[in-house]
Formats: structure tokens, C-alpha cells, sequence
């Protein structure tokens, strides 16, 4: 059993090992959390994790400089169907594009772009803090927020946002102006664009629920 | 809606906490470590690790007790002092840091927030500014506040309000705002330079320095638009909790997470 935290070169990979540490199921062990920007690592993950910080593009080079975890990742989430979770740009990269810093292609797993978030007049950018979640009817019942609710708080950092998901991928939305893209997700794959990491009780539940997914969308 | 953060800040000095938390001391006073382990259980917002005397002695943060601090934390954890190269930061980060608060060296280069945003995105790049009331002999102008470095040591000359706004623009994606006439005070923050500050930049102001009342915490997001308010001393000598904080500014209106 490996979860694969997968470096791309961002610097929070250690709060995510030591939050996945910290919700270590009974029968395993911290030698099941690895991180890596191995292909050949990644080939054996059992769940993945894609922590993303800082500029899109660059997260995405990220990706792409490593030989052969680009297409690894695709096999894995798609063909494989592990589960997966992105947690901030790694969340931003599962959609089609993103128009921080010039017009990059996303992974392209979900319909959508990332762009900026233009907040009403006086609201400070980026949106940085704590923020309640409220849950769409695909949310509430997603098994990765189960014990979740709405009102819950997740903590933002971000000045750049998912738009135009479809209806059945949009997951969770907060409220900064207008509604923010909070959670998006489809069949085996899901993201956060809070720090699941640094969400105290809401981002530990759903590493809890993370462990035990094996990336069906059933019965909560 | 968001809410308004509370940060408790650990003032670090040879890898102790200079003002210790009363209830822990008869097992460990002023052990950093323990201190974030109750934060973190108090429902602190995030937590600030400054080691006060690393830029003195030229040197970075410890990185090893920055990571023991960070692994009793799973709420955002910033540190500063004495941080000056990208090598830093990401050493930091990769301790555990989410975001690091510069300040002298950023004077002495500016160019090192750009290339730290650019590095690692404006989210985790705090400019931390320590600024004084500086005399104004001309009553037709308004009040002015010049910049410190080196914990205080050292006036720079420049104006508060013009360096946050070139350092927001830099990259700094937070400007962690201290009075040092009013640090250690318990009288208040300086609610004018608050304000001013907070008017000037589009990114999060932390306002610092002076909390001595829950009411002070009010007012610095009140009267001086702050969007964070840190404070160290009616935390750790055991004053206020967290939580009687952060119910004492919901009381007053402001959005919190209680």
C-alpha cells in the first residue's frame, strides 16, 4: 500500500506527509506515505497525491520536466482509475487551462480554466485565510467529505480560481464576492483548492477519507 | 464568508519562546514545540515562529526546530528572521514552513521578493515591516512612519507606506505590519498606521505590536482595516485563550472562525 505524494518541485510536501502521517489508519504504516517525481515510483502508487504552490505554469513544467510522469499520471487516474487528490494548483491543473501568467494547458480532466479571481471592490488578493464551504447535492454525497458539512472552514490561499466546471464536477463552493470554486472531483479523481493540510479538523477528515477510498463514487 | 485571522506569534531566541506560556512552564517553559502543539488545539488561525535574534546574528532560522514546531501544526506556520536567499526559504519550506516573513534583507535587495514570488508564489512570501512614527516638523503633512531593520536596530530612512506598496508589487502577497512604538506596550496597535498601510496595498495587512486588551484586537480590524491581527504576550502569559479572543471579536461583529 503507497500513497505517492508527487513532487513537482513545490515546497509543501512535507505538511502534506506529516497530515497523511497524522491520519495513518491502523493497519498502515508512514512507510506507505512516499514522496517522489519518479515515474516509476508513481507507477506502483496505490493513491495519489499532487500538492501544487505557486504559479500554474510552473507547477505544470513542474510535471512535465520529469521524464515520463506526465503520461505515468494519465495511466494511473485515468486508465487505472486510482484515486487521486490535487490540493491547490494541483487542484487548478486537473482542468482544461490556466490564464495565470499567459494561456497554459491544464491536464484536461475536468472542463474549465483557471483565472483570476476579480473580487468586488475593497476584498483584499490573494484570498488568504479561513473560509466556510458550502456543499453542492454531488458533494454531499461524494465519500471524501464524508463527516463534512456545510459551514465547515478550510484555509485559502489563492488569487487564482477554477471556473466553468460542469455542474456534476463542482463539488463545494466558497463565498469571496462571488462563489468560489472550493471542490471539484470526477469518479476517482478530486481536488481542493483550500491546503487540505493546514484545514486542521475539515483537511484531516478528508485524509481520513482519503485512506480509505478506493475512488468509487458509492453509497456515503 | 471569510473570516478575520487570529495569530498568536512565537518570539524565538535561542530556540526558546522569549515570553513563556504560563500553564506549560513547570514541564517545559517556553519550549516552542509544546507552545504550537496548543495553538494548534486552542484553534489558533496560524501561527507565527519569529527568531528574533537570527538576523542580529546573521544567520538563518533553525531549521531543525522549525520542523520539530511544524509537525505539531496543521494550520499555516510562518516564519521569519534573519531569512536572506532563496536557499533559505526553500530550506524553510521544506521544514515545513507555509510561508516565510522577510524583512531586512528585503531592504537591503528588493529584488529578493520578486525572485522568492516567482520561486514560490506570492502566497507564501510575507514582507514584514517594522516601522516607527517618525517626527514630522510640517503639520500640513500627513503623519509618516519610517522603516527598521535588523529587530529594530537600524532606520532606513524609507517610508513605511511607499516600501509596502513596492513590496506588495514586488510579490509579497502579505505585509506583516509591527508598531515598534507600541510593541510590548499593551497600549493598542497604531490604529492610523494600520490604516494607512491597510488603505495603501490590495494584499492582506497583519497588523502586530501593542495588543494589550481583546478590544485592542477589535479595533485593529475595525478602525485600522487590518484583514489578520497577531498577537504574543496576552497569549502566553495566559491572559486571554484563543478562544475567549475570537468570541469577543465575534461578539463585536467581526466574521470569525469559532
Amino acid at each position: 500500500m503507497t500513497v505517492v505524494i508527487l513532487d513537482c518541485g513545490s515546497g509543501n510536501l512535507f505538511s502534506v506527509a506529516k497530515a497523511l502521517a497524522a491520519t495513518l489508519p491502523g493497519d498502515k504504516k508512514e512507510s506507505d506515505i512516499v514522496i517522489t517525481d519518479q515515474a516509476a515510483i508513481l507507477a506502483k502508487a496505490e493513491k495519489i497525491i499532487l500538492p501544487g504552490q505557486g504559479a500554474f505554469a510552473r507547477c505544470r513544467q513542474g510535471l512535465v520536466s520529469r521524464p515520463g510522469v506526465l503520461a505515468m499520471l494519465a495511466q494511473k487516474t485515468l486508465v487505472e482509475k486510482t484515486p487521486f487528490l490535487g490540493i491547490c494548483v494541483g487542484m487548478q491543473l486537473m482542468v482544461e487551462r490556466g490564464v495565470e501568467h499567459g494561456d497554459h494547458p491544464g491536464l484536461g480532466w475536468i472542463f474549465g480554466s483557471c483565472e483570476a479571481i476579480k473580487p468586488e471592490k475593497s476584498l483584499k488578493i490573494p484570498h488568504m485565510g479561513w473560509n466556510d464551504i458550502e456543499l453542492t447535492e454531488s458533494g454531499k454525497t461524494h465519500p471524501l467529505l464524508r463527516g463534512i458539512k456545510d459551514g465547515d472552514h478550510a484555509y485559502f490561499v489563492h488569487s487564482y480560481a477554477v471556473t466553468g466546471c460542469p455542474r456534476e464536477n463542482l463539488l463545494a463552493t466558497t463565498d469571496y464576492g462571488s462563489d468560489i470554486t472550493a471542490i471539484i472531483g470526477r469518479d476517482n479523481i478530486f481536488g481542493t483548492q483550500f491546503h487540505v493540510e493546514k484545514s486542521q479538523q475539515l483537511g484531516l477528515q478528508i485524509l481520513r477519507n482519503f485512506w480509505q477510498w478506493d475512488g468509487s463514487l458509492g453509497i456515503k | 464568508m471569510l473570516k478575520t485571522r487570529l495569530i498568536p506569534c512565537l518570539d524565538v531566541k535561542a530556540g526558546r519562546v522569549v515570553k513563556g506560556v504560563n500553564f506549560v512552564q513547570l514541564r517545559d517553559a517556553g519550549d516552542p514545540v509544546e507552545q504550537a502543539r496548543i495553538y494548534d488545539a486552542a484553534g489558533a488561525d496560524e501561527l507565527c515562529f519569529l527568531d528574533i535574534s537570527a538576523s542580529v546574528e546573521e544567520r538563518a532560522p533553525l531549521l531543525d526546530l522549525v520542523r520539530r514546531t511544524a509537525s505539531q501544526c496543521f494550520m499555516p506556520l510562518t516564519v521569519g528572521g534573519g531569512i536572506s536567499s532563496i536557499a533559505h526559504i526553500r530550506a524553510l519550506l521544506l521544514a515545513g514552513a507555509d510561508k516565510v516573513s522577510i524583512n531586512s534583507a528585503a531592504l537591503a535587495r528588493p529584488a529578493l521578493l520578486r525572485e522568492a514570488a516567482e520561486e514560490f508564489g506570492s502566497q507564501c512570501i510575507i514582507l514584514a515591516i517594522d516601522a516607527k512614527f517618525a517626527a514630522n516638523d510640517d503639520p500640513g503633512t500627513p503623519p509618516a512612519w519610517h522603516v527598521y531593520t535588523h529587530g529594530g536596530r537600524r532606520d532606513t530612512g524609507r517610508d513605511a507606506r511607499e516600501w509596502a506598496l513596492e513590496g506588495a508589487s514586488l510579490g509579497a502577497g502579505e505585509i506583516l505590519l509591527t508598531s515598534m512604538d507600541r510593541d510590548g506596550t499593551a497600549s493598542g496597535f497604531d490604529l492610523s498606521l494600520t490604516r494607512a498601510i491597510s488603505d495603501a496595498v490590495s494584499v492582506p495587512v497583519i497588523a502586530s505590536g501593542g495588543v494589550g486588551s481583546l478590544q485592542d484586537l477589535v479595533d485593529g480590524v475595525k478602525i485600522g482595516g487590518a484583514s489578520a491581527v497577531l498577537a504574543a504576550s496576552i497569549f502566553h502569559f495566559g491572559q486571554f485563550s484563543i478562544f475567549e479572543a475570537k468570541n469577543y471579536l465575534q461578539q463585536q461583529g467581526i466574521a470569525m472562525r469559532v
